[in-house]
């Protein structure tokens, strides 16, 4: 069934096996845009014409890029000067700056509205701890701070890696040929980092864009609130259906966007000889000072803050009486991250195995439709498979199941990433020496493919059960009755102006995703 | 992925599905009230009758077109609506409620086909900051919230099903056109826009209105847990459309085969411990004679008065409030 394992003769049927299901779930990612599609066309163009053309959408629009843009440039105006101070400096205390800037990845967008919600008003934080009453925060500032304090890691991620792997001769050159720091940096430096920028940018933008959460909190009106709006409120869905097509639409526009602007740079080093080992700037005193004020700000602000403003809510009142309901949300939040991380795996490994194995027209096809579910905004991708549910399958409609393969679905993106990087680096000679010494294709893939992949199979499988423990806007459309994750219980108190309620939910989010990026970032430092 | 291996997937499957809290014999409840006012009641009819009540939480018009799209084949018995329009809109789904359940509550408060029947009643007021705003400033009417000023100090909820009721109620009374010019008048005011009663009571005291709409019994909660809460609250002159007299109301549906524990539970929210609850803990106003009342609680008679003149029946337009509010721009 893996290449390399069956002989020439057998490899069809082996890839036809293959094929199969990873064909299978790129249907699943596609039909429930076929359905989407196939509601909106139900409208006449009279009534589609009203329905957008209105001031109302382009106002949407207008809202969705500015917040949009906000949050590219704060959070590139954060992750930049860290990724260069903690890779390219000697500024002492960078490897624990290096760990305090990737953890706000556990303080999700709206739990950061939370406690920027919950540091303002009368009975906020400043107001009783410091005497000062803040506004509370909100539209477009509040939307922008709470995206870009939680998102920033992504971009620093990628930056850390290009400022590391930049080959530095190339800088030094330009300063040999007359260049200034500045002229370096602008026409050197820069241009080298823009992929990694992009990339971040690519993820940061696809989840300004796709954000309920945070935006409904800041009660900003951009097109994934309205997207809610009509969906809870209109009578007929209709318009619900056209607002999820342009939002998918806008996403796919910035992915194709995107991948032109990538395809046209070349930077890879040419010529003989290796780089350069990294060479750290050393800070003068006056830097430095300025290089600890910047990097505290941002980590009070990501960190301190959240943890601040939730101590504060937690101790206002006792936990005992909350603790049975939140163990009850976390089991549930539990049963269906688990299993939707396991069935992720599943479907990415067919699509893996053919990518690595099997190059081809039609792999590459499956893989990129392995990427529509995390393209794609969550609310219009749960909105699909509502009009799919009800269309065509009632009796998947609000259950359990359907709520697992859409996670299953939605973060197949990031369980595929780390198996087919380590399907990459296993050796198919292995798999041929297995098959030689009479292990049929089940006792090769079990024997020797998994133990060879193990670690990225256990990489995807806690990347996605991490993100389906403190999703929202899925669980907001597809939950079966009764059932309350995490998210959805702080999400509501939150909405409701009980922060106190709201607190122990925030608590728990945080401390889970906290252990777990730890965990992560352990993990990586192990491989280093 | 070979044979062996998907067959221990779907085992898996299979094993972790069957885990999942779905037995057949539970209610179902859509409810479009909160969960803080709704949740300790369901644990007191589990306890009770030993049936176990999975419930839906979310916007009352949600549920009521999520109802509509479903049509029979709906897991909801029961839909709890924050108000009757919502029900009034789904009242072919509905089954007709047994006459033992129906004589417990006055004519006036339930359908003129017995499909729905109201569990509270509550009274649509006007909030203000005890800070920033003086006794003369309350307004007589709530259409004089159109004044200049009152530019920028209102809180509004328009995504919210009570204020979608007392539109619908609006244009009973007064008219598609002149509704639609309050609502153009008041945008025009710059209102702030709030995604719930709640959160309009704690914006004021927060400083961010300093007038809201709201239900009654929004405020005496806050109250509750901090007698010097800054807001304050009042009513519009007698007969004022702003005045309006509601009910929380639920109905059976006609697609559940649960009907009679589903009837258990209407006539639990019916019977005196429930009413006693609503009255006292969450302070809406009983709909049956059965409760004793402390002396700072009004009567549902005793509120007629000052109430609009408006038959709750009448209120089921609510695609017609939402179609409204979709052109006005507020959804």
């Amino acid at each position: 069934m893996i290449a390399g394992l069956a002989p020439a003769r057998r490899r069809s049927a082996g890839q036809i096996a293959l094929f199969a299901p990873a064909l299978a779930v790129g249907a699943l990612m596609l039909a429930p845009l076929f359905y989407l599609v196939l509601r909106a066309l139900e409208a006449d163009a009279a009534t589609v014409v009203s329905l957008l053309l209105r001031p109302r959408t382009f106002e949407l629009l207008v809202n969705t890029a500015a917040l949009a843009a906000g949050v590219l440039v704060l959070t590139t105006l954060i992750a930049l000067p860290l990724a260069w101070l903690t890779t390219r400096t000697d500024l002492p205390g960078r490897r624990i700056l290096n760990v305090l800037a990737v953890l706000p990845l556990a303080v999700p967008g709206y739990v950061m509205a939370y406690a920027l919600i919950g540091l303002s008003g009368n009975y906020g934080f400043m107001n009783a701890v410091f005497g000062v009453t803040l506004p509370r925060p909100e539209g477009w500032l509040g939307a922008t701070l709470a995206l870009s304090l939680y998102t920033y890691p992504y971009l620093y991620l990628n930056l850390r890696a290009a400022f590391s792997g930049l080959d530095q001769t190339l800088e030094e050159s330009a300063r040999a040929l007359g260049c200034g720091p500045r002229e370096v940096f602008t026409r050197v430096t820069l241009p080298h980092l823009m992929p990694a920028m992009m990339a971040g940018w690519l993820v940061i933008g696809l989840y300004t864009i796709g954000d309920f959460g945070a935006v409904a909190l800041m009660r900003y009106e951009a097109f994934s609130y309205a997207l809610y709006l009509a969906y809870s409120s209109a009578f007929d869905r209709l318009y619900a259906a056209w607002i999820a097509l342009i939002l998918v639409v806008i996403a796919l526009a910035v992915v194709w966007w995107e991948a032109r602007l990538r395809a046209d740079v070349r930077l890879a080093r040419t010529g003989s000889g290796s780089g350069v080992r990294t060479r750290r700037a050393a800070l003068p005193p006056a830097a430095r000072t300025a290089a600890y004020a910047f990097s505290g700000t941002v980590v009070l602000a990501a960190l301190g803050l959240p943890i601040a403003v939730l101590s504060f809510w937690l101790l206002r009142e006792p936990i005992w009486p909350v603790l049975p309901d939140l163990l009850r949300s976390f089991g549930q939040s539990l049963s269906v991250a688990a299993p939707a991380s396991l069935l992720a795996a599943l479907f990415a490994l067919p699509i893996a195995v053919l990518a690595v194995r099997f190059p081809s027209p039609l792999s590459s096809l499956v893989n990129r439709l392995a990427f529509v579910g995390y393209a794609i905004p969550a609310l219009a991708f749960a909105l699909a498979f509502v009009f799919l549910a009800l269309g065509g399958a009632p009796f998947l409609y609000q259950t359990y199941g359907l709520l697992v393969l859409v996670y299953a679905l939605a973060f197949l993106a990031l369980a595929l990433g780390p198996i087919r990087a380590a399907l990459y680096q296993a050796r198919p000679s292995l798999e041929d020496s297995a098959r030689a010494l009479g292990y049929g294709p089940i006792g090769t893939f079990i024997h020797v493919v998994l133990p060879c992949i193990r670690r990225g199979v256990t990489a995807g499988l806690v990347l996605v059960f991490v993100v389906a423990m403190k999703e929202l806007p899925i669980a907001f459309l597809l939950s079966p009755a009764g059932f309350r994750p995490l998210a959805i219980q702080l999400f509501s108190r939150t909405s409701e102006g009980m922060l106190i309620a709201a607190a122990p939910y925030a608590a728990a989010i945080i401390a889970f995703s906290g252990l777990t990026v730890a965990a992560v970032l352990r993990h990586e430092g192990r491989l280093e | 992925m070979n044979r062996m291996d998907r067959s221990r997937c779907g085992l898996i499957a299979i094993a972790v599905l069957a885990a999942m809290p779905a037995a057949a014999q539970d209610l179902t409840l859509y409810s479009g009230r909160g969960e803080t006012l709704v949740a300790p009641i369901v644990a007191a009819f589990t306890e009770e009758t030993g049936i176990n009540v999975d419930v839906r939480y979310a916007g009352t018009s949600e549920l009521a077109v999520l109802l509509q799209e479903e049509g029979g084949a709906t897991p909801a018995d029961l839909f709890w609506s924050q108000d009757p329009g919502a029900l009034g809109a789904v009242a072919d789904q509905l089954a007709t409620l047994p006459d033992a359940i129906t004589e417990l509550v006055p004519e006036a408060l339930r359908d003129d086909e017995n499909r729905w029947i109201a569990t509270s009643g509550r009274q649509r007021v006007i909030v203000a900051s005890t800070e920033r705003v003086d006794e003369a400033e309350m307004p007589a009417s709530m259409l004089d919230l159109t004044d200049e000023a009152y530019r920028g100090r209102v809180g509004w909820a328009p995504t919210n099903g009570s204020f979608q009721l007392h539109i619908t109620a609006m244009r009973e009374a007064l008219g598609e056109e002149e509704t639609r010019e309050w609502l153009e008048a008041m945008i025009a005011n710059e209102p702030v826009v709030f995604s719930n009663n709640s959160g309009i009571v704690q914006g004021i005291a927060d400083g961010e209105a300093d007038f809201g709409l709201v239900n009654n019994y929004y405020l005496p909660r806050f109250l509750a847990s901090d007698p010097e809460f800054p807001v304050t609250s009042a009513h519009f002159e007698d007969g004022d459309i702003g005045n309006l007299l509601s009910v929380a109301a639920i109905g059976i549906t006609a697609s559940s085969d649960q009907q009679e524990e589903a009837a258990a539970f209407v006539e639990f929210l019916l019977s005196a411990q429930a009413q006693q609850y609503f009255a006292s803990q969450v302070n809406e106003y009983p709909v049956t004679r059965s409760v004793v009342l402390r002396s700072d609680q009004p009567t549902l008679e005793s509120l007629e008065a000052s109430a609009p003149d408006i038959d709750l029946n009448a209120l089921s337009d609510l695609e017609g409030t939402l179609e409204l509010l979709r052109e006005v721009g507020l959804l």
